[in-house]
């Protein structure tokens, strides 16, 4: 059973005309099989919570603080906070040119696991996981999401949701970019990894589509840098009726 | 000391071709100063395949096949007694690759070494040339491709520490043949090497591709000419280096002459170079000098950069720590052409030669 705190989260960017202060006091806990959808209008802020989180080198902390089971993540390098079991689903997946799926994973997973993975059980974890997903096995050769189409980034995020088996997974809009077929496949894959390792899971989204598939049990509502309002899954319903107005304006 | 009567080329560093190259540290190849060694250290590896030959002859009896006013090349032309000649008959398809080694030297003296390699009519070879230890080598490289032939050239320069190299590939690429040369220089103390093309009828193509690796005190020079001077010709340039460490410097300079004569010309020129640190220093110039507006396509482009955050970021939020997602880049990095030698064995060796380095020089 695990835990992440936030509380009264502030973080800023720098920008040419000094910092900006982006998130203005965040406070959300995240329990172990626990499903939080968090809806807001473009540049609230989601993404600048997930990165933060997982600790992108762009955004300074300059208040609160994060937590899993009592243990300070600000105070974590970005891939100790991977150890830690922390993982970020990425709105935009990077392409890392020359470095293959296959060989990206493996270095992965022995760093997670503290040791490489049996050879034998280990290609066929991959190749399972990689079939789940509807992905085609030559993915396992190309290079890490390059050339990849919007929607298999996103697969091959969570393809290495099922494989890294993280305590608390922070999917920032993985829905978007993804046709009706592959948004209920992936889906599948989240409730498949969720299921398997009782992960707390943080769905950023706009849409309440994906919502069909991955049941909330919370709903948050982020405007300006926080949270304004947190409800069930009926508040999603709302937001898509309604739209973020009274928020906004408020 | 007897003068050589290429004396009149002694370069003082104010050329064009000679300005970046720390010439004191050249171990007086380029002024005549050098010890002339009488050593002959390039050997064939394993044993020869049918329709392959490799003999020493003398210079007299092998010509040189191109021009060259690059003094080192001069001073070579006139110390060098012998010449290492490579042939491949006509027609022959080398199915494994040949593998040329050049030995230890020593760096008291400096070995003016000529080579010449002919892969003639139709014929069909790989050739690695590996290059290991310490080593002061001027060297002569004349390259001849026949009409239909393919030639693919592995160059090692897996050197010491201490090695000085300095040395010509020159390609003469004939009607409908290929050549493609993989240069790898990723040891020595200086290497200036300057890998170039000279087509000799239409049709003909080429590949030049190549790695650098440059860590602290370190200074590697490639300096490309492709020379169009015959219609439908095609070349190809990829090169990339990284650079970590103070002091570590690298030159790449990638002149392309489209001459009026080579309508149909397809030429495109890349040199991408990775700072891992500071007081390390890339110099990148891609120069295209164009005499005949029918062609196909020119281009260049160059670029010099450090780390991608993003990349880093994204390897390291997957728990790769930061120096294995460093490795991991700089791998990537290289991968696109170490690839193209299609050798596993000794791919795997660069690659953990590259790891290395770049371990010790803690970028
Ligand atoms: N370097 C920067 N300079 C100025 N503003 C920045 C910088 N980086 C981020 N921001 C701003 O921070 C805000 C929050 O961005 P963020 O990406 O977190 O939004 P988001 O809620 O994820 O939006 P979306 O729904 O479009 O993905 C935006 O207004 C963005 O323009
Ligand atoms: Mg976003």
């Amino acid at each position: 059973m695990s835990t992440l705190e936030i509380r009264g989260l502030k973080v800023s960017v720098d920008t040419e005309n000094g910092a900006v202060e982006i998130l203005k006091g965040v406070d959300l806990t995240i329990k172990s099989g626990e499903t939080h959808a968090i809806m807001g209008p473009n540049g609230s802020g989601k993404s600048t919570l997930a990165y933060s989180i997982a600790g992108h080198p762009k955004y300074n902390i300059t208040g609160g603080t994060v937590t899993l089971d009592g243990v300070d993540v600000i105070e974590m390098t970005v891939d100790e906070r991977a150890k830690a079991g922390l993982f970020l689903a990425m709105q935009y997946p990077v392409e890392v040119p020359g470095v293959s799926v296959s060989n990206f994973l493996r270095t992965a997973v022995t760093a997670l696991r503290g040791e490489a993975p049996k050879l034998r059980t280990w290609v066929g974890e991959v190749k399972e996981a990689m079939e789940a997903l509807n992905m085609d096995p030559s993915f396992a050769q190309r290079n890490v999401n390059e050339g990849f189409s919007g929607g298999e980034k996103k697969r091959h995020e969570i393809m290495q949701l099922e494989l890294l088996k993280p305590k608390i997974a922070i999917l920032d809009e993985t829905d978007s970019g993804l046709d009706v077929d592959a948004l209920r496949i992936v889906s599948e894959g989240v409730n498949r990894a969720k299921a398997a390792n009782n992960i707390g899971v943080v769905l950023i989204t706009h849409y309440t589509r994906i919502l069909r598939y991955i049941q909330p049990d919370f709903v948050h509502v982020f405007a300006n840098g926080k949270i304004v309002e947190e409800g069930g899954p009926e508040l999603a319903d709302k937001l898509e009726a309604n739209g973020y107005a009274e928020y906004v304006s408020a | 000391m007897t003068t050589l009567t290429t004396n009149y080329l002694t370069p003082t560093g104010r050329e064009e071709a000679w300005r970046f190259t720390p010439l004191k540290r050249l171990g007086g190849m380029h002024d005549g100063s050098a010890i002339v060694a009488d050593r002959h250290s390039l050997t064939l590896a394993g044993s020869k395949a049918t329709g392959v030959s490799f003999e020493l002859k003398s210079s007299s009896d092998a010509p040189v096949l191109s021009e060259s006013d690059d003094a080192i090349v001069g001073r070579i032309r006139e110390a060098a007694r012998d010449v290492a000649v490579l042939t491949i008959s006509a027609n022959t398809e080398v199915a494994e690759p040949i593998i040329l080694k050049r030995t230890p030297g020593d760096v008291q003296s400096a070995e003016f070494a000529r080579v010449q390699i002919k892969v003639e009519n139709h014929a069909r070879a790989t050739i690695i040339v590996e290059n290991t230890g310490d080593t002061h080598l001027a060297e002569d490289v004349e390259i001849y491709v026949a009409p239909g032939a393919n030639l693919t050239l592995v160059s090692l320069q897996e050197w010491g520490a201490k090695t000085v190299h300095a040395g010509r590939q020159h390609a003469i690429v004939d009607r409908d043949a290929n050549f493609k040369s993989i240069v790898v220089t990723i040891g020595g103390s200086l290497v200036r090497l300057l890998p170039t093309v000279e087509f000799a009828g239409p049709g003909a193509s080429c590949e030049l591709f190549g790695v650098y690796f440059a860590t602290s005190g370190q200074f590697f020079e490639h300096r490309m000419f492709v020379d169009h001077k015959v219609p439908n010709a095609k070349s190809r340039v990829n090169y990339k280096g990284a650079l970590a460490g103070d002091q570590a410097h690298t030159v790449w300079i990638g002149d392309v002459f489209i001459r009026a004569a080579a309508e149909g010309t397809d030429t495109y020129e890349l040199n991408r170079n990775l700072l891992l640190s500071d007081g390390a220093r890339a110099d990148s110039v891609p120069n295209l000098e164009i005499e005949t507006g029918e062609i196909v396509g020119a281009g260049h482009a160059s670029t010099t950069g450090r780390f991608d955050d993003e990349q880093l970021f994204y390897l390291m939020s997957r728990g790769i720590n930061l120096s294995d997602a460093r490795r991991l880049v700089v791998r990537g990095f290289f991968n696109e052409i170490i690839s193209e030698i299609g050798e596993e064995e000794i791919q795997v060796r660069l690659m953990d030669r590259i790891d290395n380095e770049l371990a010790k020089a803690g970028a």
